[in-house]
């Protein structure tokens, strides 16, 4: 268990600068994510084309984890279809909860979460983001929980 | 006498051959010796306890209340015998007063449920505090929904501490309940508890005290306190988990309903009526902690052999200390700075979330409570999300708050 592996430089950048940071208004989806147990929120609003997400904004208050990769998840999916989004979903929950997973290709920067998963108690604060951007893509809006989440 | 160099300081209490009684402080912690700082959100259990609750386990187990064999009989002696040892360790006037529950928040519930939901009417009124524990303000939101009475909140100040005058204009003719704690789990805050039970006696209006993070920490007599109801738990105490203690001033247990139903809190059923037991065995339906009780008195008996004046003052000498440390650091702030503090400091640092302190600590084998610490409302006074929490108990040493303040030193490397 390294912490250099846990907060590596692009985590940190991401958490120092956050990208695509703020609140669309309008926007045509949005949710909020809430982890009770540590009271971390983020809320993700979306401009969609079709299936397209054409734009992306999230705001709110959490850990360095927790901001990085909400971060760096509204690089990687502007412009991805809800096709592509559903991978990308997949491979990074594998890489957050599976010891033996190795990168895949399509994540990109989004392999900077692979130290993660050495961290049980943090993967919840990485995986806030993506529950909260499948909840605004799946209801449209409303609020989701990582404990209703992850069950 | 084994104290080190750098505890030959004026405390004649000795932390280093107490911390020998604590196996689990030996251990390491991702390869750095164990630095043990969140007592306040369970301490751990000496072996004098755990080796208490074995010998009933292994040699005196059986069901309490029910036969007439040796076995029941001894495991009824050392549960009666536990609720005893209570009974003297708060003061209460008899056992009929010492319900044993399995904690804090079970012992709240209870009093919430057969206290409260059952004479409260709409207009009514619950008068709690703004440092609340959620244990002592969701049990009350909870009668508030069955009944249609109101919870009322008294304020605190920006150091967190009770507003006192405000706390006394709260308390009206529609006030039935006062509930507090005594001391803030999130803050640290100490309850000035004299003058708010005074004020609500005043108007014949009964109090409770969550007394969770108190009792591992001053001498508590519910008779000079004159306190209505002292909830507390076991395994804040060195004690085990899921054992509690409900203190209840006899005449208001009296007038109260069983909670739960079941075994043991009977006299005799039949399908058309039923009687129920006598105080306390009234509220502890079904076959109680028995083994948990042998531990609770265990850890009373342990406590006290150490002495908790000094135990407090050996605390209060490393909040001290701690304090004085971490306000050399700039970017940190200590949330919760009363005049009158129990062992715990809460604080933030700039620019990093408490969630990250606590991974970056715990990589140093520094335990601190990070989070919200079951007070969101506490949270939301102080504009934090949460806080990094220190708390101290008859175990720790000085080392420990050095130990801390290098790790803390540590999380700005980490973060640049």
């Amino acid at each position: 268990m390294e912490l250099k592996d846990l907060y590596r430089d692009v985590i940190l950048d991401h958490n120092r600068a956050p990208r695509n940071f703020g609140r669309l208004d309008p926007a045509d989806a949005s949710a909020e994510g809430h982890n009770p147990l540590c009271g971390d929120r983020l809320t993700v609003s979306l401009r969609l084309s079709g299936d397209r997400i054409e734009d992306i904004r999230f705001e709110g208050k959490g850990c360095a984890i927790s901001t990085a990769s909400a971060s760096l998840m509204s690089e990687a999916v502007k412009g991805k279809d809800r096709g592509a989004i559903g991978k990308l979903f997949d491979a990074v929950h594998n890489l957050l909860t599976r010891q033996d997973a190795v990168a895949a290709p399509e994540l990109g920067k989004l392999a900077a979460l692979s130290g993660v998963r050495e961290f049980p108690s943090r993967v919840k604060c990485a995986s806030l983001a993506w529950h909260t951007l499948n909840a605004a893509l799946e209801r449209g809006s409303g609020t989701v929980s990582t404990e209703a989440a992850e069950k | 006498m084994a104290a080190s160099v750098r505890d030959l300081t004026p405390s004649p209490f000795d932390a280093e051959r107490v911390r020998r009684d604590f196996p689990i402080l030996a251990r390491e912690v991702n390869g750095r010796p164990l630095t043990y700082l969140d007592s306040a959100a369970s301490a751990q259990q000496p072996r004098a306890v755990v080796r208490a609750v074995e010998d009933y386990v292994l040699h005196s187990h059986a069901n309490v209340h029910r036969g007439v064999h040796t076995l029941s009989q001894e495991a009824t002696a050392a549960y009666e015998g536990a609720r005893e040892r209570v009974r003297r360790f708060v003061n209460a006037r008899s056992v009929r007063e010492i319900i044993l529950v399995r904690g804090t928040t079970e012992a709240i519930n209870l009093v919430a449920q057969s206290y409260a939901r059952p004479r409260l009417k709409p207009g009514d009124e619950i008068l709690i505090t703004a440092l609340e524990h959620h244990a002592n303000i969701v049990p009350w939101q909870m009668v508030c929904e069955a009944t249609g009475c109101t919870l009322t909140v008294a304020p605190i100040n920006r150091r967190g501490e009770l507003e006192l005058e405000a706390f006394a204009q709260l308390i009206s003719a529609r006030t039935r309940l006062v509930a507090v704690a005594h001391v803030s789990n999130a803050l640290g805050t100490v309850l000035p508890l004299a003058p708010i039970v005074a004020a609500a006696h005043a108007r014949g209006i009964p109090v409770l005290v969550d007394g969770a993070q108190a009792i591992p920490h001053r001498k508590i007599d519910v008779r000079a306190l004159d306190v209505d109801f002292y909830a507390f738990s076991g395994h804040k105490l060195y004690g085990p988990t899921g054992i509690g203690v409900l203190y209840g001033r006899e005449e208001l247990l009296e007038s109260m309903p069983p909670w739960q139903g079941g075994g043991d809190m009977i006299l005799t059923v039949s399908f058309e009526r039923t009687t129920y037991n006598a105080l306390p065995y009234k509220f502890e339906a079904g076959t109680p902690n028995m083994s948990g009780a042998v531990g609770l008195a265990a850890a009373i008996d342990y406590l006290e052999g150490l002495g908790i004046e000094a135990v407090a003052r050996h605390e209060h000498e490393l909040l001290e200390l701690a304090s004085a440390e971490l306000a050399r650091i700039p970017e940190l702030t200590i949330i919760g700075t009363a005049a009158e503090k129990g062992a715990v400091i809460s604080f933030t640092l700039e620019g990093v979330h408490p969630h990250d302190l606590g991974t970056i600590l715990d990589s140093e084998g520094v335990a601190v409570r990070t989070g919200h610490h079951c007070a969101m409302p506490v949270m939301d006074f102080f504009g934090v999300p949460a806080t990094a929490r220190a708390s101290f108990a008859c175990y720790n040493t000085r080392e420990d708050v050095h130990r801390l303040v290098a790790a803390i030193h540590n999380v700005r490397k980490v973060f640049g």
